[in-house]
């Protein structure tokens, strides 16, 4: 289902919750929606649902305005956070629930429950209540619920939350080849951004009502489009004083410009680790140390500024008090009026003269 | 340990005094002149009446009350279009028939629509007795006891959350269908609860209706206020075989609602 939207608006009391948004979605797409808690995506779920009413704007679906259709009427699956599985239903009577209510037959109804209890591999769990179940296995029937009617448009609203970490990446990956398979146009709502940027085809970042940000993960992270995003995708830390960094001196050149650094924008080490590019890097001293599991954290003080970079294991270990050179490739700047992405001024200078 | 024994001793005799033996006092008390006296006293045409008033009044009552009842717990937990001081305003009205003695209760239908007020003056011509008959007691005993079933829905209704009612409806269930199958299993045994609570209430309220209904015999008289007659008037073992059944009803209610809370907390 194509879905677009325009101009949403909502408030709750004095609180907006959602500040004219628009967006557009493709037939078959699978968008996440991402952003801080409270922020207002599940606000924005909701209203595609047809749960709340927006204040102002409108809900297009297929070409048609459907915000004064109720959420019956729409045909558009939705997963809980909590699931909302009936507890007083096994998990069969569950998935038929919706095949009930359209009053299909009773054959078509029990054919289409087994083929969805064997897609969502729950076979043998029919006659389970939803308190007999693991929290996998209840997001699963929570799923297959949705999709028994046969939706044109699926909504997940943090859909992992409730499991624990391990089992939310098998789930993750199995959702994502689920809804490529069934070749539905699916909207989930996410506040970790792993998962949106590991499951979505496109994300909406979502800020204080507003969207931020639409794109691939990829575009998104490359070529972050506000501080927000910049900030909000991937680690970073803010540097106010950004033009005393060696190589980013015109960054300077505007007042109140910030920037922003990526710990894999950051490579650090000994002199000699560092060929050509040595006059590029100034040293700075390691502050602390963090064993992360598969690389070290290294905080790394470089004239006062204090910047954060991952480095090998492979490579010899550092310890606090070390004095290293460290080279920034860019930095994200940022003032009032705008935002752009500088490299190091004289690592492209080198690179010049040693071609 | 030893102090344990006495206090469970001391808890059995509480027990004993308090509940026990006064149960077994009007058993006794009931058939004092044997089987013939029971017979007898509970025969008896304003006996009769009384039980068949007081059996009217609990049937309408609890009706009207778990009706109601399970409506305003929707409207009160549910509703968004009741704003939340209206809300909390709301769920502190509920409560005031607890917190006002029945006496009192009674007597404000009594000035509200009594003889001498202008609206029980008006229903009088138009042929309709509110106070000293039948609808004036309803009118009591539903105020008395209207916020059980209130009491016992709405924290369920509040624990179950409206995200199932929301699943139900994003698969084409509108609100009727939603009700029966959704909501109406999950608070079912707290109804059961509420409306056992209601009936024990029902057939045990004395003040209110007294008030209301002049206790005339064989027209206003319920079995509470019979009881009360026949122990003024000395006739204690007439009063002893109402009291017997009214006891009787009441303890097969407990056993009842013993078992619907054993039911209610396998969901």
């Amino acid at each position: 289902m194509h879905v677009e939207v325009r101009g949403l608006n909502k408030t709750f009391g004095s609180f907006q919750a959602v500040k004219d948004v628009s967006f557009s979605v493709a037939k078959g797409q699978l968008i996440g929606l991402l952003g801080p808690s409270g922020g207002g995506k599940t606000s924005i779920l909701r209203m595609l649902a047809g749960l709340e009413s927006p204040d102002s704007g409108d809900i297009v679906f297929h070409g048609q305005r459907v915000n004064d259709l109720p959420p019956q009427e729409r045909g558009i699956g939705f997963v809980f956070q909590n699931y909302a599985l009936f507890k007083h239903m096994t998990v069969s009577e569950n998935i038929a629930f919706g095949l009930e209510v359209k009053k299909w037959n009773k054959a078509k109804i029990k054919e289409r429950v087994a083929s969805l209890t064997e897609l969502t591999g729950l076979k043998g769990f029919e006659s389970r209540y939803p308190h007999q179940l693991s929290g996998g296995q209840r997001q699963r029937v929570a799923f297959a619920r949705a999709l028994a009617p046969e939706p044109q448009l699926l909504l997940l609203d943090e859909p992992f939350a409730a499991i624990d970490a391990k089992i939310r990446h098998e789930l993750r990956s199995w959702l994502r080849e689920m809804i490529d398979r069934l070749g539905i146009t699916s909207i989930f709502v996410t506040h970790d951004q792993d998962e949106a940027i590991e499951v979505a085809d496109e994300i909406m970042i979502i800020n204080k009502g507003n969207l931020e940000q639409k794109g691939s993960p990829w575009e998104i992270y490359k070529d972050p489009k506000t501080p927000f995003v910049a900030g909000f995708i991937g680690e970073s830390r803010i540097v106010d004083n950004i033009g005393a960094l060696h190589g980013f001196a015109d960054a300077a050149v505007s007042a109140g410009t910030k920037g922003l650094i990526r710990p894999e924008y950051i490579e650090i080490g000994r002199k000699e680790e560092f060929a050509q590019l040595l006059s590029a890097t100034e040293s700075g001293r390691v502050s602390h140390i963090h064993f992360r599991g598969s690389e070290w954290l290294v905080e790394v003080e470089v004239g006062g500024i204090k910047l954060v970079t991952y480095r090998s294991l492979e490579k010899e270990v550092l310890h606090p008090g070390d004095e290293v050179q460290v080279l920034v490739h860019r930095a994200y700047l940022f003032n009032d009026n705008d935002s752009w992405v500088m490299e190091n001024k004289l690592k492209a200078d080198q690179n010049f003269v040693y071609i | 340990m030893t102090m344990r024994r006495l206090w469970i001793g001391l808890t059995v005799i509480v027990f004993a005094v308090l509940l026990v033996i006064p149960l077994l006092r009007i058993v006794q008390g009931a058939f004092d002149d044997g089987w013939s006296g029971f017979a007898a006293g509970i025969s008896r045409p304003e006996a009769l009446h009384a039980l068949l008033m007081t059996g009217i009044i609990t049937v309408s009552v609890t009706l009207i009350n778990t009706f109601f009842g399970v409506m305003l717990s929707m409207y009160m937990v549910r509703a968004s279009w009741l704003g939340k001081r209206l809300k909390a305003v709301m769920n502190g009205i509920v409560d005031l028939p607890f917190a006002v003695s029945p006496v009192i209760g009674g007597l404000m239908i009594v000035l509200l629509l009594g003889p001498d007020s202008a609206a029980g003056a008006l229903l009088g011509k138009a042929g309709i007795d509110i106070v000293y008959a039948w609808p004036g007691m309803i009118l009591a005993t539903l105020f008395v006891t209207f916020p059980i079933v209130i009491r016992e829905v709405m924290p369920v209704l509040q624990e179950i959350g409206s995200q199932q009612e929301e699943a139900a409806h994003m698969m084409g269930a509108y609100a009727w269908t939603t009700f029966w199958r959704v909501t109406w299993p999950q608070i079912k045994w707290s109804v059961v609860y509420g409306v056992i609570l209601t009936i024990a209430r029902c057939l045990g309220e004395f003040g209110a209706v007294l008030v209301v209904s002049g206790n005339i015999i064989n027209k206003t008289q319920t079995a509470t206020t019979l009881v009360y007659q026949d122990v003024e008037n000395f006739d204690l073992t007439a009063a002893n075989t109402v009291a017997l059944v009214l006891a009787a009803a009441s303890v097969l209610l407990l056993l009842t609602m013993e078992w619907s809370k054993s039911r209610k907390e396998v969901h």
